[in-house]
């Protein structure tokens, strides 16, 4: 009886996929993946690199497996692995991936000294005080005044937007963008419905709300609908 | 079983002595048992302030580490029947001398026999702040109608709503100066409130009397006609949720506010 590959390479419109079997084990896998590649290290001898794609199907590897491979391979062959391609992720990088797709609604007020930070985007009910502070990775919108500070995009998003009802805030952060408030601001002046993003000389601005819908489509969620 | 009521601030020389001391009195004026408790350790004033300092023996920390029992340590107010009481504090140590647990033992005992416990709570967010809220079951923040005093009341309100088993606080606006409120140099009882979102419990204009009246070691509201003095008993009776409603707040304070102007007009 013939045993099943585990190892097959294919070649493909965007170069060669390395797709390795998942139901066998690790070190069987390894095993496999040097052998095939040592013997077919006299077809090609040309000394320029290639990149690969590496299939993995519904395996998961670890930080560290992953990196061995890369290295056997890079090893055997003038291949560089460009990605490893896994069908799988553990449950705390799904949460985190929901965590930072996810709308997180928060009400109460951020008080002076507070800190309120969440991984994706962040819809306050509620003020932020002077001397109060919210951190988002995504975008933040605020349904009452931002007297406080703001940070959008804190893991470098320069996409993110900050809107609030009343836009009144001591300092305002998107990305590694920062904008103190000006010191001629009238504190009498109404600030309603108001948004702030980077523009393309990395400045942010503070504009209507309106603004949004054709500097950031991207922020409709809603796919498809009339 | 009474209640604890801690009186803070945040920022200090908003008044949080002189509304302890107001307070307390007004709730014995209306017959209730008052213990007040100084834990402002190091730097006591509240015996001075009620006019009580000769008589301490003992203090708080005495009490806390257990060189006395806690009757020896209370001053009585002769001016009260046996109504209010006072716990100073001590004044050789600091404030590390008592832990919050041990504050909250304290406080406990003292509920089994007064109606209402005032704790004034020492300027701060340090080890100070943290005992005096320890016990409390509520909270009081006194600010005044100054950006600064605002920025620290945010800031205490924040804290006391992370405490456990602590009603949301009640706010009192001290030294309210009517002129500058009307010329607008003064932020607007409005304002404040809008900006801290807390239930506003009375407000006290600014008043000579009052100091004048803490420098002679008689709270304020033993006089009864001072316009200050009418406020303290306000929000005493306000505590107690008997005459003046709360429901009807907004119309109080409004009238308790054409009545501060009207009595600036007069003057």
């Amino acid at each position: 009886m013939k045993k099943r590959q585990n190892v097959t390479i294919k070649g493909t419109k965007e170069g060669l996929v390395l797709h390795l079997d998942d139901s066998c084990s690790y070190d069987e896998l390894k095993k496999e993946l040097d052998y095939k590649l040592s013997a077919n290290s006299s077809t090609q001898d040309e000394r320029h690199l290639t990149s690969v794609k590496v299939e993995i199907g519904n395996r998961y590897l670890t930080e560290p497996q992953r990196e061995e491979l890369k290295e056997l391979i890079r090893q055997k062959k003038n291949f560089v692995v460009d990605e490893i391609e896994s069908n799988v992720i553990t449950k705390d990088e799904a949460e985190e991936l929901l965590a930072e797709t996810e709308v997180m609604t928060v009400s109460r007020i951020i008080r002076s000294g507070q800190v309120l930070e969440v991984p994706g985007d962040l819809l306050l009910i509620g003020d932020v005080n002077p001397g109060g502070t919210v951190i988002a990775g995504g975008n933040i919108f605020i349904m009452g005044t931002l007297k406080g500070i703001a940070h959008a995009g804190c893991y470098g998003n320069d996409e993110a937007i900050i809107a609030a009802s009343s836009m009144k805030p001591s300092q305002l952060r998107i990305s590694d963008c920062l904008n103190s408030a000006p010191d001629s601001l009238q504190s009498n002046e109404k600030r309603e419905m108001e948004c702030a993003y980077i523009d393309e000389n990395r400045q942010i601005i503070v504009d209507r709300l309106q603004v949004l819908i054709q500097l950031r489509p991207n922020l409709t969620r809603l796919e498809g609908g009339h | 079983m009474g209640e604890a009521i801690v009186i803070t601030s945040g920022k200090g020389g908003v008044g949080k002595t002189t509304t302890s001391a107001n307070i307390g009195t007004s709730l014995a004026l209306q017959g209730k048992k008052v213990c007040l408790v100084d834990t402002d350790i190091g730097l006591r004033n509240l015996d001075v302030v009620m006019g009580l300092e000769n008589r301490i023996i003992y203090d708080l920390v005495d009490v806390v580490e257990k060189r006395c029992k806690i009757h020896q340590a209370l001053v009585k107010d002769k001016r009260f029947d046996g109504l209010l009481y006072l716990l100073p504090a001590a004044q050789t140590v600091d404030k590390s001398a008592v832990k919050p647990e041990q504050m909250k033992e304290l406080i406990i005992e003292l509920k089994q026999d007064y109606d209402y416990i005032i704790i004034d709570c020492p300027a701060g967010i340090e080890q100070g702040f943290q005992n005096a809220v320890a016990g409390a079951d509520k909270a009081i923040v006194v600010t005044t109608p100054e950006a600064s005093a605002v920025r620290d009341a945010d800031r205490i309100i924040g804290l006391l709503e992370k405490q456990p088993n602590m009603e949301s606080p009640k706010l009192v606006i001290n030294r309210i100066r009517n002129h500058m409120v009307k010329n607008g140099d003064m932020l607007e009882i409005d304002e404040v409130t809008q900006h801290l979102s807390i239930e506003l419990i009375g407000i006290v204009a600014d008043d000579d009397e009052v100091i004048k009246a803490s420098n002679h070691g008689e709270p304020i509201a033993l006089n009864p006609n001072n316009k200050a003095s009418i406020a303290y008993r306000n929000i005493a009776r306000r505590i107690l949720g008997e005459s003046i409603p709360l429901q009807s707040l907004e119309n109080a304070d409004k009238g308790m506010f054409t009545k501060i102007k009207k009595f600036f007009g007069v003057r």
